[in-house]
C-alpha cells in the first residue's frame, strides 16, 4: 500500500449511489467500466438503506442516484423516500427515459430534491444516435415535467467531437426548455470514452470556439440560467483536482457493493476495493486499502513530490495517469511538468487523423452489454 | 442585484437551509452542490420566510443580537444571497 497517515481524515460529504448498470441508452462515453456486463448482482432495498444511514451517519449529504439509469430500480422511490428522512439532498442523475409525470410526482412526494436530465445533443437526429435510441422528444418532455413539478431543472449535455458544434443551439435549447442549470461537460476519458476517444476528441480549434461561445452566453442568461463548464482537461496544462482529493470527500458505491474512491477507479489495478457487504462504510473509509492508497502526499512520486503546486491538484487523476503511462503513481499526463506529457498530444493528434476515416473505418463503440463482453475479453 | 425595501424576503424554494450536526454548521443545498454558512449567516436566512421585508429583518436581529448598527452587514450579505439565488422576493 501507498503511505498514508490516518490523521485528519475527514468524513465523505458526496454519495455516489450507482443503482444499477443497466440502461436503455448506449451513449459511447459511459462512464460505466468497460467490463460491466460481468458485474450482474446488484445490492438489494436493504442493503442500500444501510448504506444510506451509515454514510450520512459519517456526514454525507449531497447524494446522488446514478447508474446505469436509475429509473430501472423498482425501489427507487423507497430508496429517495428514505434518504429524505436521513437529511440527505437527493440528486436524481437521469436520462429521462421512460420517466412519467406520475413517477415524477411520486418521486416528488418521496423527498427528492432534484432531476437531472441528460441530452445528447440539440437536434433528434444527432441525439438517438449518439444515445443509441429514439429518446429526444420524450427527454425534452420530462425536462418540461421536471421545471412543472418544481424541482430545479438541470440539463447535462456531455460535449464531444459530433455535437461540439452545435453548442450555440444547446445553449438556445437549454434556456427555451427553461433550465435552472446547465452543465456542459466536456467528456473525460475514461471507460468507454476512452475506448471511443479517437472519435470524439474535438480539436484545440473547436474547444475554444464552443468555449467562447458558451462563456458570452453565461453573461446573457445570468441570473436565469447558470452554466457550469466542464473544463477538457487534454487542452488545459495542470490537472484537475480529481475527486477534491482521494478519500477526502467523494464515496462511489457501484451497483455491486463495491466502494470506490471515484467512479472510474475499478480500472486501477491492485487496489481491492472492498464491498458493503463485507465492511461498514464506517470501516470502508477509514481502514481499507483502497480508501488509503493515494490519501495524502506521501505516495507521490516526482515530479509532483517536489511541486509546489501538489497541494492544490493532488497530482491530477490517478485513473488518467494509468490509463494513459501505464503507472498509476504517475503525474497526470495532462500536466506540463510531466515527462509524459507528450502522449496527450499524441492522442490529440491521433483522433484528429481519425477525423478522416469513414465510420465503416472507424466506427463508435457503443456501450451495450454485447460490446462490453466482447472488449472484457483480455 | 438591490434588495428591494418595500417587498418580503423569501428563501428559495429550490434551496435547501439545514442544520448539518457533522459539520455543527447550518448549510445551503442546491443541485449537486453545498454552501457552508456561518452563524451570522445563517441567523439571517433563517428570518428571510417570506414574512419579513429587509427593515424588518435588520431590526429583529439587532435586537436578538442586542447590537445597532448591522443594517450595512445584513444588507451586503442579503444582495450576493439574492445574486446566487439563494433567496427572492416575488
Amino acid at each position: 500500500m501507498a503511505g498514508s497517515t490516518k490523521t485528519n481524515i475527514t468524513p465523505p460529504r458526496w454519495l455516489l449511489a450507482e443503482l444499477t448498470y443497466a440502461c436503455p441508452l448506449q451513449c459511447p462515453y459511459c462512464s460505466n467500466p468497460i467490463d460491466y456486463a460481468n458485474y450482474q448482482s446488484e445490492l438489494d432495498t436493504e442493503d442500500w438503506k444501510r448504506i444510506l444511514s451509515q454514510a450520512r451517519k459519517m456526514g454525507a449529504v449531497q447524494l446522488g442516484f446514478s447508474g446505469g439509469e436509475p429509473l430501472t430500480r423498482k425501489d427507487l422511490t423507497e430508496l429517495v423516500k428514505h434518504a429524505r428522512e436521513l437529511g440527505y439532498y437527493s440528486n436524481l442523475i437521469t436520462s429521462g427515459y421512460g420517466l412519467t409525470e406520475e413517477k415524477i410526482i411520486q418521486l416528488k412526494e418521496a423527498g427528492l430534491d432534484h432531476i437531472q436530465v441528460s441530452i445528447q445533443a440539440s437536434t433528434q437526429e444527432l441525439n438517438d444516435h449518439i444515445a443509441g435510441t429514439a429518446s429526444f422528444e420524450h427527454k425534452k418532455q420530462v425536462a418540461h415535467l421536471v421545471k412543472k413539478h418544481g424541482y430545479p431543472m438541470v440539463l447535462c449535455v456531455v460535449i464531444h467531437r459530433e455535437n461540439i458544434h452545435q453548442m450555440p443551439e444547446i445553449l438556445a435549447m437549454a434556456e427555451e426548455l427553461g433550465a435552472d442549470y446547465l452543465e456542459l461537460a466536456n467528456t473525460q476519458y475514461y471507460g468507454w470514452a476512452h475506448a471511443n476517444r479517437d472519435l470524439l476528441l474535438p480539436t484545440s480549434e473547436q474547444f475554444k470556439q464552443a468555449e467562447v461561445i458558451a462563456q458570452a452566453y453565461k453573461e446573457k442568461v445570468a441570473g436565469k440560467m447558470k452554466i457550469y463548464y466542464v473544463v477538457p482537461d487534454f487542452y488545459e496544462d495542470r490537472p484537475k483536482a480529481c475527486m477534491n482529493g482521494w478519500g477526502t470527500t467523494f464515496l462511489t458505491i457501484a451497483p455491486d457493493g463495491v466502494a470506490l474512491p471515484c467512479h472510474s477507479a475499478r480500472e486501477l489495478p491492485g487496489l481491492d476495493c472492498p464491498n458493503v457487504k463485507d465492511y461498514s462504510i464506517e470501516e470502508i473509509w477509514h481502514e481499507s486499502k483502497a480508501f488509503n492508497f493515494f490519501r495524502g502526499l506521501e505516495w507521490m512520486k516526482e515530479p509532483c513530490r517536489s511541486c509546489d503546486e501538489k497541494e492544490k491538484d493532488f497530482g491530477g487523476c490517478r485513473c488518467q495517469a494509468y490509463l494513459l503511462t501505464g503507472d498509476m503513481y504517475n503525474a497526470d499526463p495532462v500536466c506540463s511538468k510531466s515527462p509524459d506529457h507528450a502522449v496527450i498530444q499524441q492522442a490529440i493528434d491521433s483522433a484528429k487523423a481519425s477525423a478522416a476515416l469513414s465510420a465503416v473505418e472507424k466506427p463508435l463503440i457503443f456501450r451495450n452489454s454485447k460490446n462490453s463482453r466482447l472488449m472484457a475479453k483480455p | 442585484m438591490i434588495i428591494n425595501p418595500n417587498q418580503h424576503i423569501k428563501f428559495s424554494s429550490t434551496h435547501r437551509l439545514q442544520w448539518e450536526e457533522a459539520q455543527q454548521k447550518h448549510v445551503i443545498l442546491y443541485p449537486e452542490g453545498m454552501v457552508e454558512l456561518n452563524q451570522s449567516s445563517a441567523e439571517i436566512l433563517k428570518l428571510c420566510d417570506g414574512t419579513r421585508t429587509l427593515a424588518e429583518i435588520i431590526s429583529e436581529l439587532e435586537q436578538k443580537f442586542a447590537t445597532p448598527g448591522l443594517t450595512n452587514d445584513i444588507t451586503a450579505f442579503l444582495e450576493v444571497a439574492l445574486q446566487n439565488g439563494w433567496i427572492n422576493q416575488n
